[in-house]
């Protein structure tokens, strides 16, 4: 039986078939599509079980199987695949996840008419996806990663005749495309220091070597800025800030879009990029800024979900501010507790996505907080696992996953030496969560329906509900698999194998931290409650309650603080100037010169023929009459037919051809 | 082992030596082919169309089933053949043709195919059929093939002539049927753009020809062959040249440069571009774009740095920013086109020079490993090829939209996606390789590019990337604004790709595929030429 290692190439390829297949099947063979995507998923999901417990039996492995893509003189560029534990959880992941949403979209986008499309999108997705996981070769991450981008364009742009739809795939595409750009210099300039792009190669990858290079000051600067560069790539695809503002209008995709590509996986490919190349990162100072960045990025989504009315803005800001976290976490150095959270949150953002996908499905398509409202009786799936999901954001202490891969970070973050501020603004962070997440709970589920459809909204078939379900259960048990008393996810990410049995001890490990995190999240819950628990909307219309106590931080709020607007003035502004410039300096100056020439040349003959008609043809005429008549006969060759001087420009040409035939004895 | 293709290396090179000439002429035929279909049908103006239109695509696609052959031949010789490091000036160039035509004057009758005249071989033979597919329904069919014939003709007399005087008798005829096609196919100010391209080009070439007639006189030689061997020994060509003024060798360079420079084209010599392409006729703003404009970078390989390297080495820090506004104003006058094939215009401007950029690069960095200048010099003639399948597709792909609306503006249309879902696709994924994006084409060429560039000049690559995002921005906003969106009035004229023009596009989109996942194959043919270093 060949080695997983052999086989791994299998788990992206097969989806990347699903692709292909869905693209040249027509709408009369959609359940073609749709079958095949879900069947390569499952057994991708298969043999990504297969691969983790290969992964496992080593954990300290880094198995890889490397190729040649380009060689030529001196010049070499090597692609390769990579099997350690690192991977293999997150290979699970996706498939698991991906596996459960696509089941999800069969009911889902049932009657859309370019169905077919939509899973050849969504495999070809879940290829470039898996492409990136089992990469050994920072080159081949890029290829999947602009592929990814590729794929996450096609399904924001997948209803392209709504033009919100068609200008959110557009910027989101070029928001990313920014932040690749850096990626690609650090890519180029890694491979042009290094010599390599493979992350290990039998201790000649870049992250094996890093080791043992010398820490002169400039090996540092060059290294640390690889390191921002690189991280650079994770901002755009991670939304992170200062490039965030695409994730929330890629909402606009279909709801199972948002869940798998915009919530759980695509997102966290920049986590997990910084994890994969974390001993780079932290051989120079890039890490600090990645432990800012996300702090701040952790907080400003926080802020910004409070005062959204779309459900899934909401949600979409809350992955924003999610992510945020996880990048923190990188930065202060536990990159294990990112992973951790990056899983969990995998699968509660996506139940809850996918619960919100549920709630517009059963109310055609509303999804405006303030129009739903009591769907908690009328949809009781949905409101279970949506309510699973939601604890488990917020952070509710021991049953939920979230809370202890959160605890995790804060502890990382507690014990950072450089500061204590991402801390702190991680704590702030907790109380948010939990508050927009009460908000969002009672407007959706609780009171009346303030909408007509929301009046007759009723519960989604199993297609919908199972993966709900499931992924409810997986939101829970997840959690346990990296508790302080029983680190074994953790363990086995840093490549160390458990020794030991359970330590209870340590389950409570940092007794104050855990106090004060808990008691925050309750401090949330409790302020979201009597805001908006208590006293229920009763109309679409009513003003928020903190819309009406501060109505100027409210609407900076509303507006996602301007940055969008803040963008168009100073970005967007000199993008167009500087192309507008382009194109005048093209027309008028170096066009205008050459327009000029010609104009002066055109001048230059006239005088000249001026001067030649007055001065000099005078005494000619006679001469020229007699020319004219030995002219006339040759005019006649003129014709003005351009047939006719082709065919005589044909004849010469032959004439030299054979001419050359002899010249060449041939 | 004896391959198939040995047998037919065998078959055709005999065992003579590399310089006498063979029989059967492989390289004469792949260059006149196209000139004898060509003249064909000029002398039989009144031949039945369809029959001149089928004669034409034969005689066209003779040029891609020869030139795999040579293809083939090439890659046995260099493959099977050992090649020796210490030969510095060992030709390398295969399936030789030469004859002496006017001994006394140097003019040899001299053909020779190497790794980057096979790819822009096999490029025209893949473009060139493309062009006439394009081009079916055009009316006056004969005279337009014919025409394309001679054009297609003299480009790959470009690509294969290794003396100066037939090299420059080719790269001026491929102007004059080109005049002919854009004058009478033209749009409204085809006219004006006719004149402006020929007189352009013609301008640039009399610089090239002055240069080349001072070569001529200090050394005695125009062999292409011959001249790099003047470089850097005992009575060198700048020392000979210095011999009538000291400025001749640095005049001398510029003369040729600026030649080159226009058909590329270089900033600030590209102004009749836009209007020439705009104002051709589909087939051939595709030929022009993908075949014509590779001469330029062509003779920059074949010409320009072997034969100066010194003074391109002198002018290449200068001459970088030139390449880098191309870029960086290319992508950004193309955002705000309005006349799609004006904007495909200018995104050509910024595709070529990346080639130009690449070559300043590696001889303008002060310090140059091999590596480097291996990836920058592969960057530049895999991009050559690349641009050409994806301009083409690209300007075929406007000429289907204004084929059947009759206009061509960025605002005309919307929708396209919902009406048309095949060509959306194919002229999707053409958009996608121009733009770069991984797993197609363009994307192996410019990291090579960028890659090699960035190890010699930082800074400049840092810079060209802005015209990597401006070209992002432009495609998607062409994309967003025709494709996407409400159908418009004009889009509900757009009907979906027949199956002659799927037979157009199909093939250079799986191309665009081959290449982007499996580049060593496009690759291994100039490999040899790198492999054996410059």
């Amino acid at each position: 039986m060949p080695s997983s290692i052999d086989i791994l190439w299998f788990i992206p390829a097969l989806p990347l078939l699903a692709a292909f297949i869905g693209a040249i099947s027509t709408q009369r063979m959609r359940s073609v599509a749709s079958g095949s995507a879900l069947s390569a998923m499952a057994v991708s999901f298969g043999l990504s079980c297969i691969a983790l417990k290969d992964a496992l039996a080593a954990p300290g492995v880094h198995q890889v199987n490397n190729f040649s893509w380009v060689s030529v003189g001196t010049f070499n560029l090597q692609l390769g695949f990579l099997l350690d534990p690192l991977t293999a959880f997150m290979l699970v992941m996706v498939t698991f996840v991906g596996f459960l949403i696509f089941l999800f979209s069969t009911g889902y986008m049932k009657g859309d008419e370019n169905y077919a499309k939509f899973f050849c999108y969504l495999s070809l997705f879940a290829a470039a996806m898996l492409g990136i996981l089992v990469s050994n070769s920072l080159l081949l991450t890029f290829i999947c990663w602009e592929v990814v981008g590729l794929a996450s364009y096609l399904l924001i742009g997948f209803w392209f005749f709504k033009p919100e739809a068609a200008a959110a795939a557009k910027k989101a595409f070029i928001t990313t495309r920014i932040g690749d750009l850096g990626f690609l210099i650090g890519l180029i300039w890694l491979h042009s220091i290094s010599g390599t792009q493979l992350f290990y190669n039998n201790g000649e990858g870049f992250l094996e070597t890093i080791n043992l290079v010398e820490a002169t000051a400039p090996a540092l600067f060059a290294i640390s800025a690889i390191g921002i560069l690189l991280f650079c790539g994770a901002i755009g695809k991670s939304g992170q800030f200062p490039l965030h503002v695409w994730l929330p209008d890629a909402m606009e995709g279909p709801t199972p879009v948002s869940a798998l590509i915009h919530a759980a996986t695509m997102v966290a490919a920049g986590v997990f990029l910084m994890a994969r190349v974390f001993p780079l990162l932290e051989f120079g100072s890039a890490l600090t800024v990645v432990a800012y960045i996300g702090a701040i990025t952790a907080l400003l989504g926080a802020v910004i979900a409070v005062a959204q009315n779309d459900i899934k803005r909401i949600l979409a800001f809350s992955t924003v501010s999610q992510l945020g976290y996880m990048m923190l976490a990188i930065g202060v150095g536990v990159w294990e507790a990112a992973i951790f959270h990056l899983l969990t949150h995998a699968f509660f953002k996506a139940l809850l996505f996918l619960g919100a996908g549920s709630v517009i499905h059963a109310a055609h398509h509303e999804q405006d907080i303030r129009a739903l409202g009591g769907l908690a009786p009328r949809m009781k799936i949905t409101f279970a696992t949506f309510s699973i999901g939601m604890m488990a954001l917020a952070g509710v202490p021991f049953l939920f996953s979230g809370f202890w891969s959160k605890e995790a970070i804060l502890h990382g973050a507690h014990t950072w030496s450089v500061s204590h501020i991402p801390f702190y603004i991680g704590l702030v962070a907790v109380v948010l969560t939990a508050f927009y997440m009460t908000r969002l709970m009672a407007n959706v589920f609780f009171g009346k329906p303030r909408s007509h459809a929301v009046e007759h909204a009723h519960e989604n078939n199993w297609v919908m509900t199972l993966p709900l379900t499931l992924l409810a259960i997986c939101a829970i048990l997840l959690g346990f698999l990296g508790t302080p008393a029983f680190p074994w996810l953790q363990a086995k990410l840093l490549g160390k194998d458990l020794s030991g049995a359970l330590e209870f001890g340590k389950i409570f490990e940092g007794p104050g931290l855990m106090i004060t995190s808990i008691v925050l999240v309750a401090l949330g819950l409790g302020i979201g409650w009597a805001i908006y628990g208590f006293r229920k909307r009763e109309r679409f219309g009513d003003a928020d309650p903190l819309e009406k106590r501060f109505p100027g931080l409210w609407s900076a709020l509303e507006h996602r603080l301007y940055f969008d607007e803040l963008y168009a003035a100073t970005i967007l502004k000199t993008n167009s100037l500087l192309a507008s410039f382009s194109d005048w300096l093209d027309r008028w100056i170096v066009d205008g010169a050459v327009q000029l020439v010609s104009k002066l040349g055109t001048l230059l003959g006239f005088i000249n023929r001026d001067i030649d008609e007055q001065c000099l043809n005078a005494g000619f005429n006679e001469t020229a009459e007699e020319i004219r008549g030995i002219g006339n006969t040759y005019s006649k060759a003129q014709s003005g037919d351009v047939h006719g001087y082709l065919r005589v420009m044909a004849w010469g040409f032959v004439a030299i051809v054979i001419l050359v035939s002899i010249a060449l004895n041939i | 082992m004896m391959t198939f293709s040995t047998i037919l290396a065998q078959a055709v090179t005999g065992t003579s030596s590399q310089d006498i000439p063979f029989s059967p002429p492989l390289l004469s035929l792949i260059v006149f082919a196209p000139i004898i279909g060509g003249l064909i049908l000029l002398i039989f103006p009144k031949l039945d169309t369809v029959l001149a239109r089928i004669l034409g695509l034969f005689f066209s696609l003779s040029t891609l089933v020869m030139g795999t052959g040579a293809a083939i031949i090439v890659l046995e010789l260099f493959g099977t053949a050992p090649i020796i490091k210490t030969a510095k000036f060992m030709s390398p160039y295969k399936l030789v043709e030469n004859g002496e035509i006017v001994s006394s004057l140097g003019i040899n009758y001299h053909l020779g195919i190497d790794g980057i005249s096979i790819l822009l071989v096999l490029l025209t033979g893949i473009i060139a059929p493309m062009c006439l597919l394009a081009s079916w329904k055009i009316k006056k069919a004969n005279l337009f093939n014919a025409l394309m014939l001679l054009t297609q003709g003299a480009a790959l007399g470009v690509f294969l002539t290794l003396n100066f005087f037939h090299w420059f008798i080719f790269w001026e005829l491929s102007l004059f049927p080109v005049f002919f096609l854009i004058k009478i196919w033209g749009g409204p100010n085809a006219t004006r753009a006719a004149y402006q391209f020929v007189i352009y080009t013609l301008g640039g070439s009399a610089f090239m020809l002055l240069s080349f007639a001072a070569i001529y006189a200090a050394t005695g030689q125009l062999g292409f062959n011959i001249l790099p061997s003047y470089v850097g020994i005992e009575g060198s060509l700048n020392e000979k040249l210095a011999a009538f003024g000291s400025t001749v060798p640095m005049l001398v360079f510029w003369g040729i440069l600026v030649g080159l420079a226009v058909k590329v084209p270089l900033f600030p010599l590209h102004t009749w571009l836009p209007i020439t392409y705009a104002e051709a006729p589909v087939g051939v703003s595709m030929f022009l774009t993908a075949i014509l404009s590779k001469m330029g970078v062509y003779a920059v390989h074949r010409i320009l740095w072997p034969i100066f390297p010194e003074q391109l080495k002198t002018a290449s820090p200068y001459l970088i920013w030139l390449a880098l506004a191309g870029i960086v104003l290319g992508a950004y006058a193309a955002m705000r086109q309005t006349d799609l094939k004006r904007m495909i215009a200018y995104s050509s401007i910024n595709h070529l020079n990346y080639c130009l950029l690449a070559v300043f690069a590696a001889f303008g960095a002060t310090h140059a490993t091999q590596a480097a200048a291996d990836a920058a010099f592969s960057g530049t003639l895999l991009q050559m090829f690349n641009h050409g399948l994806s301009a083409a597709a690209l300007f075929f792909c406007i000429g289907v939209l204004e084929d059947r609306s009759g206009v061509r503006g960025l605002n005309d249309f919307g929708g396209v996606r919902k009406v048309a879902p095949v060509f959306a696709a194919l002229c999707g994924i053409s958009m996608f390789s121009s733009l770069g994006l991984p797993g197609l084409n363009g994307f192996v060429s410019e990291f090579l590019i960028f890659r090699g560039v960035f190890e010699l000049m930082p800074w400049a690559a840092v810079i060209a990337c802005l015209g990597l995002l401006g070209t992002a921005i432009f495609l998607l906003n062409f994309w967003q604004k025709v494709f996407h969106g409400p159908i418009k009035n004009n889009t509900s004229k757009i009907t979906d790709l027949s199956p002659r023009e799927i037979l157009v596009l199909g093939p250079v989109v799986i191309l665009m595929f081959v290449i982007g996942i499996w580049p060593q194959f496009i690759i291994n043919l100039f490999k040899a030429k790198l492999d054996l270093g410059h």
